[in-house]
């Protein structure tokens, strides 16, 4: 089964959950993989501490233009979506941030002047820690275009285990290439404004996606019970509420994996996964 | 010359949009912008009347006229993104590059702009704010930005205002770049936990690599002193300055459920906090 644990808001505690639902889990026999697909900003290795036993680059194949054979013609130019490319007099500028590896510029190149080259553009790190199978991405500073990494990331995919996976926050490319092709999505979210409105803007994007989720309350307290009200009137189901406490924010601080520390936790997570199975069902 | 503070913080949640709204307050004639399109929020603290919306497209979609396929599966073969089987183009995978539309033998292939979003110029009681809803499940966030960012650039310089503040996306990939280039000084908001100083050395990698100027501010400096000392300690060996350290509060959250920004709703210890930030901030660009 493959989880994916998203929230529209940044913040709201995605990899919190994440990575104490997987040490929960894994402490109670489960077969569990982790992977991180926040590659922009990728925290869950600090809670799961990995021994780190394969990294790889992850490259992007943009093209290069062989000067000798090319006409400057403009086909290229005018083939490429992303204005990823420039024709001069005689010479082809070419602006590796925009392109998105279409393979359009070099298919159409009349003088087959084209060609394919990698540029890398970020990092994979694997390995365990706590008995999680765990795997992360890196975007390299100053690349813009993270889906690809991602993409390259879940091929690590291994269904015979339970699958966590932590999603960056938003709602656009990054975060639908994460979320899609899960089984079931978690959407955390916190009891303000700034929660709801980024909590509707996630539903929707599931709702299109056509992928069954529920909702978990982090921070609650009783001061704001909007989140309660939308969830009713939407019929999506609250599956855990983790109180606004101190203590957790300090343990989270020290990169310290709460329900380590708080032992009444592990067996609220593995009561979460069987309301997150029960509903999958 | 038109100024512009562009507030970032690599980790979500760590208080951006909140402070914004305060310095929204704060900053005397000038523009707002919300660059966070994908999960815009700062509409919710500044309560704005929109004057004028504006359609965004994105790239075309494209179709398979099922009637015209011959089904020689060309497309399919051509398609990088795995978003073409069966004859069929899955819109969600699709990223619009056309290569099936250009290739197609028999022109099967049709092609629509598509709208992606909206943008909006409107009024607030704190001054003109320029923001954005991207359409659900939508891409060209980072496109979307520029245009916002455009449309803040040129009301600016036909009110003549000179004071653009903008409120950043999370992150360090495509809507973060584009919400940062060209812009005057960046504030990066953290938080004293071991997540957000390891996202906010990314960002400061970022300006660096653009060549930006940057300040940083804690945000919840009294959640861990230790990790608070440790941020001032890398902030020294960056040269980075910190232009303000606030508290660990539930009055951001009681601000933000009364739809108020900080500075208004409380005068508290954390409002002078943030009063004294904006100060060093506005300083800092007009030094």
């Amino acid at each position: 089964m493959i989880i994916s644990i998203a929230s529209g808001k940044g913040g709201t505690g995605k990899t919190t959950i994440s990575t104490n639902l997987a040490f929960s889990l894994a402490q109670k026999g489960h077969k569990i993989q982790l992977l991180d697909c926040d590659v922009e900003e990728p925290n869950a290795h600090i809670f799961i501490k990995p021994k780190v036993e394969l990294k790889e680059t992850t490259s992007f194949v943009v093209p290069q233009i062989d000067e000798e054979k090319c006409t400057y013609c403009g086909e290229c130019v005018r083939v490429c979506a992303y204005n990823a490319l420039f024709v001069a007099k005689d010479k082809v500028m070419f602006f590796p941030q925009l392109c998105h590896s279409c393979g359009g510029c070099a298919y159409f190149c009349p003088e087959k002047a084209i060609f394919e080259t990698n540029r890398e553009i970020g990092e994979i790190e694997a390995g365990s820690g706590y008995s999680i199978e765990f795997a992360y991405g890196k975007l390299n500073i100053g690349e813009v275009m993270s889906p690809p990494l991602i993409k390259r990331l879940k091929k690590r995919i291994d269904e015979d285990k339970v699958v966590i996976i932590d999603a960056p926050p938003g709602t656009s490319c990054p975060v639908i290439e994460v979320v899609k092709g899960s089984d079931f999505c978690l959407l955390v979210t916190e009891p303000t404004p700034f929660g709801l409105n980024d909590l509707k803007l996630a539903v929707e994007m599931l709702k299109v996606l056509k992928i069954p989720f529920a909702v978990l309350i982090n921070r609650w307290n009783e001061e704001y019970f909007e989140i309660d009200s939308y969830c009713d009137k939407e019929n999506i189901s609250i599956v855990m509420r983790i109180p606004l406490e101190r203590k957790i924010a300090e343990l989270y601080s020290e990169g310290v994996l709460f329900s380590k520390e708080l032992l009444e936790w592990q067996d609220a997570f593995c009561k979460l996964f069987d309301s997150i199975e029960g509903l999958w069902k | 010359m038109i100024q512009e503070i562009t507030v970032l913080s690599g980790k979500g949640g760590t208080g951006k949009t909140s402070l914004v709204g305060s310095f929204a307050v704060l900053a005397k004639d000038k523009i707002m912008v919300d660059c966070d399109v994908d999960a815009a929020d700062l509409h919710l603290i500044l309560n704005p009347e929109i004057e004028e919306a504006n359609d965004f497209f994105g790239l075309n979609e494209y179709f398979i006229n099922r009637d015209v396929c011959i089904e020689c599966g060309k497309c399919e073969e051509l398609c990088c993104f795995e978003a073409i089987k069966d004859f069929e183009i899955d819109v969600i995978s699709c990223e619009g590059c056309g290569i099936c539309y250009l290739a197609c033998p028999a022109s099967a292939i049709e092609t629509r702009k598509k709208k992606c979003g909206e943008w909006y110029i409107s009024e607030t009681k704190y001054g003109p704010l320029v923001h954005a809803k991207l359409g659900i499940a939508q891409e060209n966030s980072g496109k979307l930005v520029m245009e916002v960012r455009k449309a803040a650039k040129e009301m600016a310089q036909k009110e003549n205002i000179s004071l653009v503040i903008t409120d950043g996306p999370p992150g360090i990939g495509c809507p973060v770049i584009a919400s940062l280039s060209g812009t005057s000084l960046v504030l990066v908001v953290t938080e004293p936990t071991v997540s957000g100083i390891h996202d906010m050395e990314r960002v400061l990698d970022l300006c660096s690599h653009f060549n930006v100027k940057v300040l940083v501010c804690i945000n919840k400096f009294d959640l861990n002193l230790e990790k608070t000392g440790e941020i001032e300690k890398i902030c020294r060996k960056r040269n980075v300055k910190i232009a303000g350290k606030i508290t660990y509060d539930y009055i951001f959250t009681e601000a933000l459920i009364k739809s108020l920004p900080v500075v208004e709703f409380s005068d508290g210890e954390t409002s002078r906090r943030i009063k004294s930030l904006w100060e060093n901030l506005y300083n800092e660009l007009n030094r």
